[in-house]
């Protein structure tokens, strides 16, 4: 059970203890500033936080026994004088770091390695804890991720980062908009992994191309990796087979439309997700925040209310904002208007910590 | 030597006082500036070392012209304030 919660949010990264079977914010860093995503590294110990600055760019901090201390964010190499590269939309490629989108660790066995997905569309990874990146080239060199598109952002964003736990080399990463891609041998070979989904909001023609498919989260069941699930713009999309196909999960009330999943750690048919209208309205249905969550893989779903507000409730739980504990029954998630809600018998009950929190963009569990 | 001034709210952030500086353009001025305060460059330059979007500079009361490059050029006697662009939000 974990009884701590980092959560990021526009204005500070707020801590979040159980104590007494109550949880309360503990505590705050970086209040004022725009923390967009966390990591705690159980391997290493160390934190790190990634804080988005706007006019100053996005810088990466970290944490051992001590103080928070900047270390180095991924840089993008210098963009060859005359070179042409525009994403999908025809639109130029910037040649900088725009948003750090996810940042996850290798494997157990990859000690100080991470990888970190950013916007305008390239990954990176460190292998001595953050203190240097490299781009990993092969991704960046592949003539088809110029097809890439930027979809809720202006260029396209590398937002989630699976790494295999049967093998640290194979790692299989969603890209809004740019579908499901999976490396075998640590990256330097890349394939798209996205065949099934779709995309009705495209041209027909382009609809079901897999490379411009827009997951807005990809989760991967640790118990069984061969099962991931995305809740993709589209709806959510279940995949039995390591990314090598996948199928839609139709008509879940009361919609499918979303942006964040959780996976139960040793129940790969148990899933989470936080519905919204779709799409461009994007507020709870009928302003009731609710969580779907389904036991059988998608047959059918329970809709879990109980707790959450059920009138007037327009808040939107970004892409990194739900979370589940490594016990399987306490999942958190926390909103736009800044509310924080945890539940710990699965989904089935949930408590409101507190709804004045800075608008939140991650919620981690710590330990 | 040309005197360079960061806007306070960088201050919260990063240390960088105001700086004497020698160099005849811009880019050169803050360049002898980052080579005593290296982490300062990436606040306000972006990886392709060009002005960040949502940053601004006035060079003798007049906003920078080349943003990309930074050649304005500067003079022993001159005020540069490095600032935040109101386009940032």
């Amino acid at each position: 059970m974990s009884d701590r919660l980092a959560v990021s949010t526009r204005k500070g990264l707020f801590w979040v203890d159980r104590n007494g079977g109550d949880w309360r914010v503990a505590g705050a860093d970086f209040l004022g500033d725009n923390v967009t995503l966390t990591l705690h590294d159980e391997r290493s110990g160390y934190d790190y936080a990634v804080l988005n600055h706007g006019h100053f760019g996005v810088k990466l901090h970290r944490r051992g026994d001590g103080a928070w201390k900047e270390i180095a964010a991924p840089a993008y190499p210098s963009k060859p004088e005359g070179l042409v590269d525009r994403d999908g939309w025809g639109k130029d490629i910037p040649y900088s770091l725009i948003n750090i989108f996810s940042l996850e660790p290798g494997g157990s066995d990859e000690d100080g390695l991470l990888w970190c997905g950013t916007i305008p569309g390239g990954l990176f990874r460190s292998r001595d804890h953050g203190a240097t990146w490299e781009l990993i080239r092969s991704l960046w060199d592949d003539p088809k991720r110029q097809q890439w598109m930027g979809g809720g952002t202006e260029w396209p964003a590398i937002h989630s980062i699976c790494v295999d736990p049967r093998g640290s080399a194979i790692v299989r990463i969603g890209i809004s908009c740019g579908g499901v891609w999976e490396t075998r041998d640590g990256g330097s070979a890349w394939k798209c992994r996205a065949d099934g989904m779709f995309a009705a909001f495209m041209p027909p023609e382009m609809s079901r191309d897999p490379n411009v498919q827009d997951p807005h989260c990809l989760v991967q069941s640790r118990s069984a990796p061969d099962r991931l699930w995305a809740q993709h713009h589209n709806g959510i999309f279940r995949s039995d087979d390591a990314s090598g196909s996948w199928r839609e999960i139709a008509d879940v009330p009361p919609s499918s439309f979303g942006f964040a999943v959780a996976v139960h750690p040793r129940e790969p048919d148990t899933a989470w997700f936080v519905p919204a209208i779709k799409d461009e309205r994007r507020i709870p249905v009928d302003g009731k925040l609710v969580v779907t969550r389904t036991r059988d893989a998608g047959r059918t779903f329970d809709v879990l209310r109980e707790g959450l507000p059920q009138e007037h409730a327009y808040d939107v739980v970004y892409r990194h904002a739900l979370a589940i504990d490594e016990s399987g029954d306490r999942l958190a998630f926390a909103t736009t208007t800044g509310g924080l809600y945890v539940s710990e018998d699965q989904g089935d009950r949930w408590r409101e910590i507190t709804h004045s929190l800075p608008p939140a963009h991650a919620v981690r569990f710590v330990g | 030597m040309a005197r360079i001034v960061f806007t306070a709210n960088l201050q919260r952030h990063i240390d960088c006082p105001a700086a004497e500086a020698e160099g005849a353009t811009v880019r050169e001025a803050l360049e002898a500036v980052f080579r005593t305060n290296e982490r300062l460059r990436g606040y306000v330059l972006d990886d392709q070392q060009a002005l960040r979007r949502h940053m601004a500079i006035v060079v003798d009361g007049k906003p920078l012209r080349d943003r990309v490059h930074l050649s304005d050029p500067v003079s022993a006697a001159s005020a540069i304030y490095v600032l935040q662009a109101l386009s940032g939000g």
